[in-house]
Order: C-alpha cells, then sequence, then structure tokens
C-alpha cells in the first residue's frame, strides 16, 4: 500500500513539474529562441511577478496559520507571573508582525517592481548614511526596551524569595518517569543522594538520607502530584541518570533536571485544574480532542480493538530534554486543588519513615 | 612546490609544466578548483541526500506514528523497524544524524568548502590557495570525517541518538540508550576528524586573503563574499577547537573513566562512580563552538547573497561599508551569546539576563544586513535569474526565521518555549533554510565557473518557487505546535492525548517536506545533467565585475593564462553613470576624467 500511495504520489509530482515546466516554457513562446540560460525580460516579468503572488502568499499562510491554528495554542496562564510572561509575548509578537508583514511587503514589491527591463539602466546608489542610521539607530532602540522589559520579568521570575509559607517539592526525573517529594511538616527536605537509591531493598525511590531527621516526614508520590491554589511553590529539581527537563507549560514553567545539582524554579498556581476545565478555550480544546478520539475508536473498533477513554483535561508536567527511547513518554499529572483539598490529600499519603519501615 | 611562487603578477606558465597523472588531477588534486567539487560532491550531493532522506524518514514517522510503512524496512532494516514500524531509539538516532549532516557536513563543510575554495583565489586574484598541499589534506580529512559518520550508521547499537548537541550523561552512557555505545564513539572520531579538517581549511583560507590578493585588491575592494568567508574562517578557527576540547574531554569520560561532565549517576540499579562533574560545562564548551556555528553556516550564505544580488540587481551593494561591518560584529558577537542556549539549564540567572543583552543585540547587525538588500533591489533593473531568486529567499528567510529569535534570545520568554518545536522552525528557518538558498543560489550562479556550463534556467525556477513554498509551509506551522507547548525529539505524540489536535499540523507539515524533498530531485537532476550536457558557459555570463569571471571558462592550472590582472576598483560598479555598460569590471582602469566610486 505504500509503496503504491508513494509511486502514486512521485508520478503526481512529476506530472506537476512537468506542466509547470511547460507553462514556464509556453510563456516564452514566441520570443526568438534564446538558449543563453540567462533570465530574459520574459523570465524577469513572469519571475517579478510570481515574487508579488509569494507576498501574497506568505501572508496568506499567516493569515490562515493564525485563523485555524490559535485554537491549538495554550490555555491562558495557569500560574502568576504566566501573565507577565503572556503580556511580553503578546508585545513582541506585535513588533514581530509589523516588522515581518513591512520587510516583506518591501521586499517582494522591490523585486516586483524593478524586475528588470533590457536597456533600462539601474540607480547608481551606493550608500546613504541618513538612512542607514535611521535603521540601525530604530531597532536598537525597539531592541533595547524589550531588552528592559525581558531582563526585569526574567529577574522577577528567577529571583524568588525562599519564602516561610512557600511550600517546597522536589521533582525527582530518572529514565523516564517522575516522581515528585512534598517535605513534610517541617517543610524542609531531607538530604538525598543517589547513593541511597538501593537502601531499604529499593523503596527508597529518590533516594533520602535516612540518617538526617529531615527527611523521615517526606512523602514521595508518582503519576500525579497535587499543589495548593494561590501559595508559591518552589521547585527543588533533580535527576538519577540524564538530563531531562521539567516542563510545565500551562504554568510558564520549565527548568533543566541535571544529575550532580539541584536546579531551582518557584511559581504560584492562580488556577485550579477544576477551574481550568471550565476554562472556554479548554472545554473547546477538550471537546475537539474528543471528537478526533471518537473518529479514531471507531477505527480502532472496527479493527477489533479496544476504543480509546475519553479526554479529561489535566495540567501536565513533561520531559523536554533528550533522554532516550521513552522520552516521548515521560509524564506526569499536576492537580492544582484547594489548601484544604491539597491537606487531605497530602495526609492520605505515606511518609518516608512508613515507607521503609 | 608552485604555493610558494604561485601569486607573483608575472607570466605562470615558464615554471609549470609538471605532469598531471589521473590521480593527481581527479583524486589527490591540490588545485582549488577541483577541491571546491570534491567538497560539493562529498558535503552535498552524497551527504545532503543521506541528511535530507533521514529528515523525510522521521516526518512520515511524525505525520502517522500508528502506521506501518514498508519504507522504513527498507531503509532501516528489520532491527529498527520491524512489521515497518520505526523503533523509538532510531527515531532518536535519525534526529540526531540529520541535525550533524545537516549543518557540519552540508551546511559548513559543503557550503563554504565548495564556496571558499573556488572563489578565494578567483575573486582576490590568486594563482591557487596559499598551500594547495594543506587544502588537499582538509579535504582528505573531511572526506575521512564524512565515511567515518556513514559508517556509524550500521553498528550493531545504532548510531548515535542523543541529539546533535550531544549532552551528556545520555551521550557519554551506553546504559542510558544503545546509541551512545559504538556510535557515539564513532560520531566523536568523525568529528574530530571534521575539525581538524575545518582549522586547516580555515586557516589557508585566511592566509590566502591576507596574503595572495592581486595588485590593487584591497582589503575594501574586496567582494563581500570573500569578507564573510574570510570572517567564518576566523571564526571556525575560534570556536572549533573548543568543541574538539569538548569532544575530548567527553571521550576521556566515556573511556577512560573521568568525571568532567559526569556526577552522582545511578542507571540501571547502580550507582555509578562519577564525581564532581557537571553537563553544564558540557553544555558551555559545545555551545561556545554551537553558537558561532549557526554564523559559520549563514555568514557565507549571506556573503553569496550579497554578490549575487548586487549582480542580478544590475547595482551597486547598498552601503558596502556597512556591510562588512556587520559582518564582523555578528562575528563578534557570535562569540559571547552561547549562553541563550541554556537559560533554563540551571545557569545562574544573572547570566541568563547577560546573555539575553549580547544575544538581542545581534539583531541589529542582522536588521542592517536585512535592509541593505532591501536598499539593494530599490531602483535596480533587477535580472531575476533562479540564483537571484534563491538570494531574495533567502532575505524572505532570513528575516521570517530571525524575527523569532526575538521571543527565543529574551530569557524570560525562553522559559515556555524552549526544546519545542518553536525553536525548530525558528532555526530551520534562520539558518537551515537561508543557509541552504545561499547555497543553492551559489551553485546557479557559479555553476558556469565550476563546469564551464550553464544550468538550465526552466528547472532552476521550478526548482525555487516548489522549494519556496515548501519551506514556508513546512515551517510556519511548525511554530504554532511549538506554542502549543509540544517538546521537539518526541518519537510520537500520541503518548499525550492533550496533543490529539496537533495531528493534523503534523501531517500537513510532513505532506510538504515529502514534496519540498522530492523537488530536490529536480535539482540533482538540473545539476547532474547540465555537468555534461548544459550549454557551454560564456566567459562572463551574467555580466559580473568580479574578478572569476575575467579567468578563462576552461580550468587551468593557475587561473589566468599570463599575468593575473591587476585591480583598479571595487567590486560593485554596476550602472555606473558615464559608462556604456550596466558593469565595469574591477580590472578595468579607471578612465580618463572617471571618479572613483565613494563606498
Amino acid at each position: 500500500m505504500t509503496v503504491l500511495l508513494s509511486i502514486i504520489a512521485v508520478t503526481l509530482l512529476a506530472i506537476s513539474v512537468w506542466q509547470i515546466t511547460k507553462i514556464f516554457e509556453i510563456s516564452n513562446l514566441g520570443a526568438k529562441k534564446d538558449d543563453s540560460q540567462v533570465a530574459s525580460e520574459k523570465d524577469n516579468d513572469l519571475q517579478g511577478k510570481l515574487m508579488f503572488a509569494f507576498l501574497v502568499f506568505i501572508y496568506l499562510v499567516t493569515i490562515y496559520s493564525f485563523v485555524s491554528y490559535t485554537k491549538v495554542l495554550l490555555p491562558e496562564s495557569a500560574s502568576e507571573h504566566g501573565y507577565t510572561y503572556d503580556t511580553l509575548l503578546i508585545i513582541s509578537f506585535i513588533i514581530i508582525f509589523i516588522v515581518q508583514t513591512v520587510t516583506q511587503a518591501l521586499l517582494h514589491y522591490f523585486a516586483y517592481k524593478y524586475r528588470g527591463i533590457n536597456g533600462r539602466k539601474a540607480s547608481f546608489i551606493t550608500h546613504n548614511n541618513k538612512l542607514e542610521l535611521v535603521w540601525t539607530v530604530i531597532p536598537a532602540i525597539v531592541l533595547f526596551a524589550l531588552i528592559l522589559y525581558g531582563m526585569t520579568t526574567w529577574s522577577d521570575i528567577m529571583n524568588f524569595d525562599e519564602d516561610e509559607d512557600a511550600l517546597v517539592v522536589e521533582l525527582y526525573a530518572q529514565q523516564w518517569n517522575w516522581k515528585a517529594r512534598y517535605a513534610g511538616d517541617d517543610n524542609v527536605l531531607g538530604d538525598a543522594n543517589v547513593r541511597f537509591l538501593n537502601d531499604f531493598d529499593g523503596r527508597n525511590s529518590v533516594g533520602i538520607d535516612s540518617s538526617d531527621p529531615n527527611g523521615l516526614d517526606d512523602v514521595v508520590v508518582t503519576q500525579e502530584f497535587h499543589l495548593p491554589v494561590d501559595r508559591k511553590v518552589i521547585f527543588k529539581i533533580r535527576s538519577q541518570d540524564v538530563l531531562h527537563s521539567a516542563y510545565m507549560p500551562h504554568f510558564r514553567a520549565q527548568m533543566n533536571c541535571v544529575p550532580g545539582m539541584i536546579t531551582e524554579f518557584s511559581f504560584t498556581p492562580t488556577t485550579t485544574t477544576a477551574d481550568m476545565r471550565l476554562n472556554p478555550d479548554v472545554v473547546a480544546k477538550v471537546n475537539r480532542i474528543n471528537k478526533i478520539r471518537y473518529d479514531n475508536s471507531q477505527e480502532l473498533i472496527a479493527k477489533g480493538e479496544e476504543p480509546l477513554e475519553p479526554y479529561q483535561f489535566d495540567y501536565l508536567l513533561l520531559c523536554a530534554k533528550i533522554c532516550g527511547a521513552s522520552h516521548y513518554n515521560m509524564q506526569m499529572k499536576i492537580v492544582v486543588e484547594s489548601e484544604k483539598d491539597f491537606n487531605k490529600w497530602l495526609n492520605e499519603q505515606k511518609t518516608f519513615s512508613e515507607v521503609i519501615q | 612546490m608552485s604555493a610558494a611562487v604561485n601569486n607573483n603578477v608575472e607570466n605562470h606558465d615558464d615554471h609549470h609544466h609538471h605532469k598531471e597523472t589521473f590521480i593527481t588531477k581527479w583524486v589527490f588534486s591540490q588545485d582549488h578548483k577541483m577541491i571546491a567539487k570534491q567538497y560539493f560532491v562529498t558535503g552535498v550531493l552524497v551527504m545532503g541526500v543521506i541528511g535530507v532522506l533521514m529528515s523525510l524518514l522521521f516526518r512520515i514517522q511524525l505525520a502517522w506514528p500508528e502506521e506501518s510503512f514498508s519504507v522504513f524496512e527498507i531503509f532501516l532494516g528489520d532491527r529498527w523497524a520491524p512489521d515497518g514500524v520505526m523503533d523509538p531509539n532510531i527515531y532518536l538516532a535519525l534526529v540526531t544524524i540529520h541535525g550533524t549532516i545537516m549543518v557540519f557536513f552540508v551546511l559548513t563543510a559543503g557550503l563554504s568548502g565548495t564556496f571558499s575554495n573556488l572563489l578565494i583565489p578567483l575573486q582576490i586574484g590568486a594563482r591557487d590557495m596559499a598551500s594547495g598541499f594543506l587544502n588537499m589534506i582538509a579535504y582528505w580529512l573531511f572526506f575521512i570525517s564524512s565515511v567515518i559518520m556513514v559508517a556509524s550508521l550500521f553498528v550493531e547499537a545504532g548510531p548515535a541518538a542523543a541529539g546533535w548537541t550531544i549532552y551528556p550523561p545520555l551521550s557519554a552512557l551506553p546504559q542510558t540508550q544503545p546509541g551512545s555505545g559504538a556510535g557515539m564513539t564513532l560520531w566523536l572520531v568523525s568529528m574530530a576528524f571534521f575539525i581538524a579538517s575545518s582549522l586547516l581549511g580555515s586557516l589557508n583560507y585566511i592566509v590566502t586573503v591576507l596574503n595572495l590578493r592581486t595588485k590593487g585588491m584591497t582589503m575594501f575592494r574586496l567582494p563581500l563574499t570573500i569578507w564573510a568567508f574570510f570572517v567564518t574562517a576566523i571564526i571556525g578557527v575560534i570556536s572549533f577547537p573548543v568543541l574538539l576540547s569538548a569532544a575530548l574531554l567527553l571521550i576521556m569520560d566515556r573511556s577512560f573513566g573521568t568525571s568532567f561532565f559526569l556526577s552522582d549517576i545511578f542507571v540501571q540499579g547502580e550507582v555509578l562512580h562519577y564525581q564532581g562533574g557537571s553537563p553544564v560545562l558540557f553544555e558551555h564548551l559545545f555551545w561556545f563552538l554551537g553558537h558561532p556555528e549557526v554564523y559559520i553556516v549563514l555568514l557565507p550564505a549571506l556573503g553569496i547573497t550579497s554578490e549575487i544580488i548586487a549582480t542580478n540587481s544590475r547595482k551597486p551593494i547598498f552601503g558596502y561599508r556597512a556591510m562588512v561591518a556587520s559582518i564582523l560584529a555578528i562575528a563578534f558577537l557570535s562569540t559571547i551569546v552561547w549562553g541563550h542556549h541554556m537559560f533554563v539549564t540551571g545557569m545562574n540567572p544573572f547570566l541568563g539576563s547577560v546573555f539575553t543583552f549580547t544575544t538581542l543585540l545581534i539583531a541589529i547587525p542582522s536588521a542592517v544586513k536585512a535592509f541593505n538588500y532591501i536598499a539593494t533591489l530599490w531602483k535596480g533593473n533587477l535580472q531575476l535569474n533562479p540564483a537571484m531568486l534563491f538570494s531574495i529567499g533567502l532575505v524572505s528567510t532570513f528575516i521570517t526565521g530571525g524575527l523569532t529569535g526575538i521571543i527565543l534570545g529574551d530569557s524570560a520568554l525562553d522559559i515556555n518555549v524552549h526544546d519545542t518545536y518553536f525553536v525548530v522552525a525558528h532555526f530551520h528557518l534562520v539558518m537551515g533554510i537561508s543557509a541552504l538558498y545561499g547555497l543553492f543560489a551559489g551553485v546557479y550562479h557559479w555553476f558556469p565557473k565550476l563546469y564551464g556550463r550553464m544550468m538550465n534556467k526552466t528547472l532552476g525556477y521550478v526548482h525555487f518557487w516548489i522549494t519556496a513554498i515548501g519551506a514556508y509551509g513546512i515551517f510556519f506551522p511548525m511554530h504554532f505546535i511549538g506554542m502549543a507547548g509540544l517538546p521537539r525529539r518526541y518519537y510520537t505524540n500520541t503518548a499525550f492525548p492533550y496533543f490529539d489536535d496537533l495531528a493534523d499540523i503534523n501531517v500537513l507539515i510532513t505532506v510538504f517536506a515529502l514534496i519540498t524533498g522530492l523537488a530536490q530531485l529536480i535539482f540533482l537532476y538540473n545539476f547532474i545533467h547540465s555537468m555534461y550536457f548544459g550549454k557551454k558557459a560564456e566567459k562572463n555570463p551574467w555580466k559580473s565585475n568580479t574578478m572569476e569571471w575575467t579567468a578563462p571558462v576552461e580550468h587551468i592550472h593557475g587561473n589566468w593564462p599570463g599575468k593575473i590582472p591587476e585591480v583598479y576598483r571595487w567590486a560593485y560598479d554596476y550602472s555606473k553613470p558615464g559608462k556604456k555598460e550596466d558593469f565595469v569590471p574591477q580590472t578595468t582602469p579607471i578612465a580618463k576624467g572617471e571618479k572613483i566610486t565613494e563606498h
């Protein structure tokens, strides 16, 4: 089947190339036979017009992409700094669009407008210091503004205080899953090192040092971890084997996991999972996804296989750094909920001292 | 050896009657024109085809992850694609080798190797490179490097699969993935040869440009191509040795138990002995080359474009000195921006601010270049040859791809798009496609100089338009799947139902990629066919000012029979008022009463 399809595709392509070649040739009919392989006036005319058409094409691709793909983008931010992030992103995009629209227009319009005519001489212009100054200084000013804005945002995000009441959570990466560790009642994570991973018959899954009293009340969870809404979270991030990257796109958060060191990131979740599921963009996205999954399920059922589970929105922790075979499937669910629900959930989990008993 | 005396302006024939055998002419040639062709055939025609083919394979996988394809079985064999289902490990290997081949073998060796070799002696008026022997050695080291890289595809555990950036520990520990065994060793050995080749080549280019310019060819009369090749070679000499040191340290970690990049590692139930190293150190070393590498790829393409746009606009390049200044500024800044690849690696956030600053600064000389290209078109008399179309196309993708750099270079904004498809879209447009366009433009323009024949223009037009539409079709939508939060290097997106609605976009991208990939066959056909059956070229088919077009069409050893012509003017006296023709070659003396063009 594939072979057949490929053959058909190649054939169609060959035919279309042949046709286009013909069109170019026919457009040159009437001109006296010119096989110099240097662009003739006719070539210039046609190619210049095509350049203009290409400008239209670029604009159409842009418009089409924005109209039909904006819906696949991430929903509004679920973290506090995410709003600043999104504002900066939008401002940057507006600047990009203005520059893109104008420069592409000039480039392709000039390619069309000044397409060569036999016997015409180009203007002899070597440089223009004033003009060049203008297009050096204007980008410089715009960029400096962006740099300042970006730097303040960056420093606000990265230079967080170690508040007393911030929740400390360790994200622990390995090939190919995530674990999370809570600091327990003392809110201090016990010391840990990969050397302790084989202690207690492998039950010490993130390598907590059992001689450190701070670690005894720590709680390690797999599959999903919970966060209380509106409380600052400080992530301490570790990896036991290769580089991974803790990527939580809905919170505009990412930090690499580096074996041998502890990296940090912090954000304050602002929207509970339940509220985010009611967000109109998310509702629309989930509906779209479930329609796709339903269609795919019909095919699977027809083949006698299990249908797909319907999808429900959840925040995600993904791995964004190439880390081996199952890099594509390294995920953990994040649940944001009220402080009360969070405490209830956390109390149900086993502490480290309970696990190693 | 002829090299020592090869730049005299005296008659060259009298000391040049050594015999050429088949071996010295076609294989171990020391002639820069032959070496240029050798680079092109090895780097672009062989390695390029392999690199592009790989991308098509993994694009098919990404579009239809649930299907099985016999084409996988054909190319990857039973081991890596049993029943036509691609193995995740070979997916990562394909991505890795595609990146390595395209960045280093095609766009560094293929592009610089071909055009620096062909054009530096011909455009500055030299008999050959400063050292023809070193030049030959450089090519053969590159050849060995290519052979080793291709051989690595056939080792049992598979080729290197840690990404083209080969970050340890993944690349250091064979326990973490099969590709980090023998495949990775060969990758490192191949790159060591490659770096040696690149250094020898670059040194030769630098020395040649500085010492072998013909009489009258001052630095500010050099065509911009030469400025670009010259500065590229300098960046290469500065940064490639750092990659070599990173590779050597990695080899030590892999084979001799050192801990430069490794610490506190637990794999497969075992605590490894490594203590005290840091992968972040490797990232610094890698990107100290890795970022300048972007400009090593791009600057030659921009140089080629400058030359082609001026010639085909029949107009001086706008702001020659500003162009030279921006090449120098880009070269300098390129060595102090590497940290923008590392904003979220755990590097000190203050460094993030510094690198944001230097990175966004580099947008200024880049913007100057783009504006100057546009200003060169303005009021020109554009000869829209295929080379010219690719040059205009380059400016277009350079702008589109470059602008998103404003987002990625901003540390704050990088957080959420880092290592997503947004990055993939950005760098493919700004350096991949742009540099490829520069390569194609160069081939269409200088084919008459390479083979003494013309390429077919109609096929050239068809090739350009399919490629141009395809490039935007592939990479424009890709920004969106990146901003939807999809990380790069995922073997399939089906593990996350959240990404299910990106499937259609992935299919669209793959369809464009297949069409664009197949369209390159038109170029291959045109190239090979024209080599033998193309129309015989005139001496100066594009009515260009630069010196290479004063050399005879037939390649002769020493480039010019008799004396090397002298140079009297800059390279861009196109449509100069008071002249009958719309071009005045650099070798034309200043006429009585003619004003020397100030530039």
